[in-house]
This record gives C-alpha cells, sequence and structure tokens, in this order.
C-alpha cells in the first residue's frame, strides 16, 4: 500500500472530506455574511459597491472562488456518495423507528437541508453571481463602481424571491447547527475543555449568519435601508 | 411463571431465513405480569406457540444480565426499548402500560443479515475484532501490576469503553447503520492504555478498513449511538478513533 493508502476513501476518509470542505464553507459564510452587511450602512450602497467591486477585481479572491467552487463541489459530491452508501447499509428499513428520541431531527435531516441549500443556491447565483460576472450590472453608483446594490434592491423588490431566501436561511441555520460542531467531532477535536466552547459558538454562529442573511432581503423589500 | 393484569398486542417480525420475505405478525398476550423481564414475557408467548403446534419466535439471548450483549431487540422504533443505559433482558414489562401496542424488529442493517426472525448475524463484529482488536504478547509470568503506571484518568477512560458488550444497539439505530460506535470503543480501550501502543496505529487502520468491508454505513455525528448504547459508550471514542485514524494515514510512516 502506497503512502497515504486509503486515506480519503476510507468511511472516516470521507468524512474528513465532508469536515473540512464544510468549515471551509463555513469561513467562506463569514466574509461573504460580513461585506453583505454593509448594506446596512444604509449610504445608497456606496461602501457596499467598494466591497462587492474589490471582490470581483481582486485576483486573489477570484482565485479563492475557485476554490470555494472546487470546496462546495467536493462537499456535495461527498455527500452524496455516503448518502447512496448509507442507504445500503440498511437495505431493509424498520416498521417503527422513533428517531426523535435519540438525536434532533436536523442531524437526521443534513441531506434534505443541504438538498434545499443547492436549490436555493442556483437560484441565488442566477440572481447575482451570473449578472455581477457574466451578463454585466447595467449601472453605475457616484463613484463610478458597479453598482450592485441596485441589482439588489432592484431584485428583492419580489415578495416571492424574498420569501425563497428566508426559508433558505431557515435551512441553513439548521444545516450549521448540525455541521459545525459535527465537523469538529469528525476532524477528532472532541475535548471536555473545548466541547462546549465548539458547541456554543456553533450555535451563535448559525444563528448570527442566518438572521444577517435574512435581514438583508427584508430589510430592502421593506425599505428599511437607502 | 407469575402471572399479573397486563394485555398487550405484540407486533413481533417473523421471517423464515435470509432469504424469506419477513412480515409483522400479531400476537394478543393476557396476564402478563409488570414484574416479568421482556425476554420473559417472550418466553410466555413461544410456550403458547408451542401448545398450539406453532413455531416459536426466535430471539438472541444468553447471560439475562445485561453483561453479555447478545439480546437485540428493536422495541417500539428503539433498540432494547424505551428506557435508558439498560438491554432488552434488563427492560421489564412494567416500563409498558396495560394495553400498548409493542412492535418487535431485528437490527436492521445490511451487515447484520437476520438469520431468524429477530435473531441477526453479528458476526461482523467478530471480524473487525480479528483484523486488530488485539494485543499481540508474548507468554510468561505475569509482570508486577505496578511496572507499567497508568493515570487513573486514563485507566477509568479506557474501562469505560472496554464496558462495551458488542450488542450492536449503536448499528441498529444509526440512520446509517454505522459501526463507528462499536469499532471506536474497541480501538479506544486499547489506545488509551500502555499495552496497546505497539500497534495502535496499525490496528486503527485495519480494523477501519474491517468495518467498511463489513458494509456497515458512515457515521454523521447524530448521536443516536450514544443515546440509545446500554453501556453508555461515548462519542469521546469515534473522535480519538478519527484522530488516530488521521495520525496513521498522514504522520505515522508505518503502513499497513
Amino acid at each position: 500500500m502506497s503512502g497515504f493508502g486509503n486515506a480519503f476513501s476510507s468511511s472516516i476518509g470521507k468524512k474528513f472530506i465532508m469536515g473540512i470542505t464544510g468549515l471551509f464553507l463555513i469561513l467562506f459564510l463569514i466574509v461573504h455574511c460580513g461585506i453583505n452587511a454593509l448594506i446596512f450602512i444604509s449610504d445608497g450602497g456606496l461602501t457596499f459597491n467598494v466591497g462587492a467591486h474589490f471582490m470581483a477585481t481582486n485576483w486573489i479572491i477570484r482565485a479563492g472562488e475557485i476554490v470555494l467552487f472546487i470546496g462546495l463541489l467536493a462537499h456535495i459530491f461527498q455527500a452524496l456518495r455516503l448518502t447512496l452508501q448509507n442507504q445500503k447499509a440498511r437495505p431493509v428499513k424498520y416498521a417503527v423507528n422513533d428517531g426523535k428520541a435519540n438525536s434532533k431531527w436536523y442531524s437526521r435531516s443534513m441531506g434534505l437541508l443541504g438538498t434545499l441549500l443547492l436549490i436555493f443556491l442556483v437560484v441565488h447565483l442566477k440572481d447575482f453571481w451570473v449578472v455581477s460576472r457574466f451578463t454585466g450590472i447595467p449601472t453605475v453608483d457616484a463613484n463610478g463602481h458597479e453598482d450592485l446594490y441596485a441589482v439588489m434592491k432592484e431584485k428583492f423588490q419580489d415578495p416571492v424571491r424574498v420569501a425563497v431566501y428566508i426559508l433558505a436561511m431557515f435551512s441553513l441555520c439548521y444545516h450549521l447547527l448540525h455541521g459545525f460542531a459535527s465537523a469538529f467531532q469528525t476532524l477528532g477535536w472532541n475535548h471536555s475543555k473545548y466541547n462546549g466552547i465548539i458547541k456554543g459558538a456553533g450555535v451563535w454562529y448559525s444563528v448570527i449568519i442566518s438572521i444577517l442573511f435574512a435581514a438583508m432581503p427584508i430589510a430592502v423589500y421593506f425599505g428599511l435601508i437607502q | 411463571m407469575s402471572t399479573g393484569n397486563m394485555n398487550l398486542t405484540l407486533k413481533v417480525w417473523r421471517q423464515k431465513n435470509n432469504n424469506a420475505k419477513g412480515a409483522l405478525v400479531d400476537y394478543k398476550l393476557a396476564d402478563i405480569s409488570p414484574d416479568m423481564s421482556f425476554l420473559e414475557m417472550f418466553d410466555v408467548l413461544n410456550e403458547q406457540l408451542i401448545n398450539k403446534g406453532e413455531e416459536p419466535v426466535v430471539f438472541d439471548h444468553d447471560c439475562r444480565e445485561g453483561i453479555c450483549g447478545m439480546c437485540s431487540m428493536f422495541i417500539n422504533g428503539r433498540p432494547h426499548g424505551p428506557k435508558d443505559l439498560v438491554t432488552t433482558c434488563q427492560l421489564h414489562m412494567r416500563s409498558f402500560k396495560d394495553g400498548d401496542t409493542i412492535v418487535v424488529e431485528p437490527w436492521r442493517a445490511a451487515a447484520f443479515p437476520v438469520v431468524k426472525d429477530l435473531t441477526v448475524d453479528r458476526s461482523a463484529f467478530d471480524r473487525v475484532i480479528a483484523a486488530g482488536g488485539f494485543i499481540s504478547v508474548n507468554t510468561g509470568n505475569a509482570q508486577d501490576a505496578n511496572n507499567l503506571p497508568i493515570p487513573k484518568m486514563q485507566a477509568d477512560a479506557a474501562f469505560e469503553a472496554a464496558a462495551c458488550i458488542g450488542c450492536g444497539a449503536c448499528v441498529a439505530t444509526c440512520k446509517n447503520a454505522s459501526a463507528m460506535l462499536f469499532v471506536s470503543a474497541k480501538i479506544s480501550q486499547l489506545a488509551l492504555l500502555p499495552q496497546g501502543q505497539p500497534e495502535r496505529y496499525r490496528r486503527v487502520q485495519s480494523m477501519v478498513a474491517q468495518m467498511d468491508a463489513e458494509g456497515f454505513g458512515n457515521c454523521t455525528n447524530t448521536g443516536a449511538c450514544e443515546a440509545e448504547c446500554p453501556k453508555g459508550i461515548s462519542l469521546e471514542n469515534i473522535a480519538r478513533m478519527n484522530r488516530d485514524f488521521a495520525s496513521a494515514k498522514f504522520i505515522s510512516e508505518e503502513t499497513v
């Protein structure tokens, strides 16, 4: 057997990939949420557009974007592989299975929550990413930056889209509630002195990120920010 | 056998053999004592079935003291029934109510094929142990017990992992039929002690490889195994196994 053997093809190795890509996506969400939160400055999107311009033009960020897509695809691909294997591991289902007696519903529904997020992601990328990278942002702001903020304002006039975004953030919140601490456990970082911190940080992170993201379409739709 | 005042409806999985198609079959039981154990209740059912000339329900059991790990019933959607930290044999009918309907199924996993009725073949666990769940020592006189100082915490943790009776409740309850809690307990009980060190990184790789080969699912950290384990084996063991696996694959220079 070669040096690394079946390091990543074994059951634990596949979990490592889920955990590592999951933590990477968690870090990405902090950056994404942080820059988007610039809309709350309420200066007509000027600061937000500076951030968006930087993200669209800086070559390190652009290279990071490729890594992000690779990480995301690895997370999805690995999840599919694991799910199919897991279904094969129990070909005959129980007539009665009292899952709620021993585990949280969202920990048992990561596949469903992830699928909802994937569907949302298609909508979301079409709404903003495709516009800013390919079809082009139609207007510029007072500083001469592409006015992504105007695109956002226009998109979030549609109540259906706002509702979809809010529902997606519920999926995100529950997906993260399990995923955050779970990634640490998978990577072996289970330690009686730090478990409480990891669990607590996971809950705070999941709730804050989801609420901040959900607040954006709500604030734009109701005209709470200018 | 004592009689009592409980009337129950049992829905029991009956399956002739591994190839046959199984089904839940209804049985009415009267005058069951709340002081009976769950398995004694099944003994009563089986005596009635035998008297009627029917095939008794086949189920695994041995010590009936909660220590051997043979009993294995999935009762009302939970392995070993509704009580925490007990095996099926230590579950008593007082944990149920008169008039209850109780659904009893075998452990369900591809790696645990049904032999008959409620009995499954758990020899996959034996093969995982045979792959590395041991220490190799030369025979000779036993050395003095205190020659190897072991910190109390370490010894306790090893002992807690060693409490695993290999019943398979973790596999049965896991939504993925994963055996990680069992395998990690069997790895940890040795990894925590000095005697387990020489083969530590070889062992984790061999046992995980065998676990995968047996067709168990992958862990998704729902924690159901820990919640249902009759011996309270901790998820900490899974994290330790994952750590050791990473060390073995990415740091250790020894290959298996």
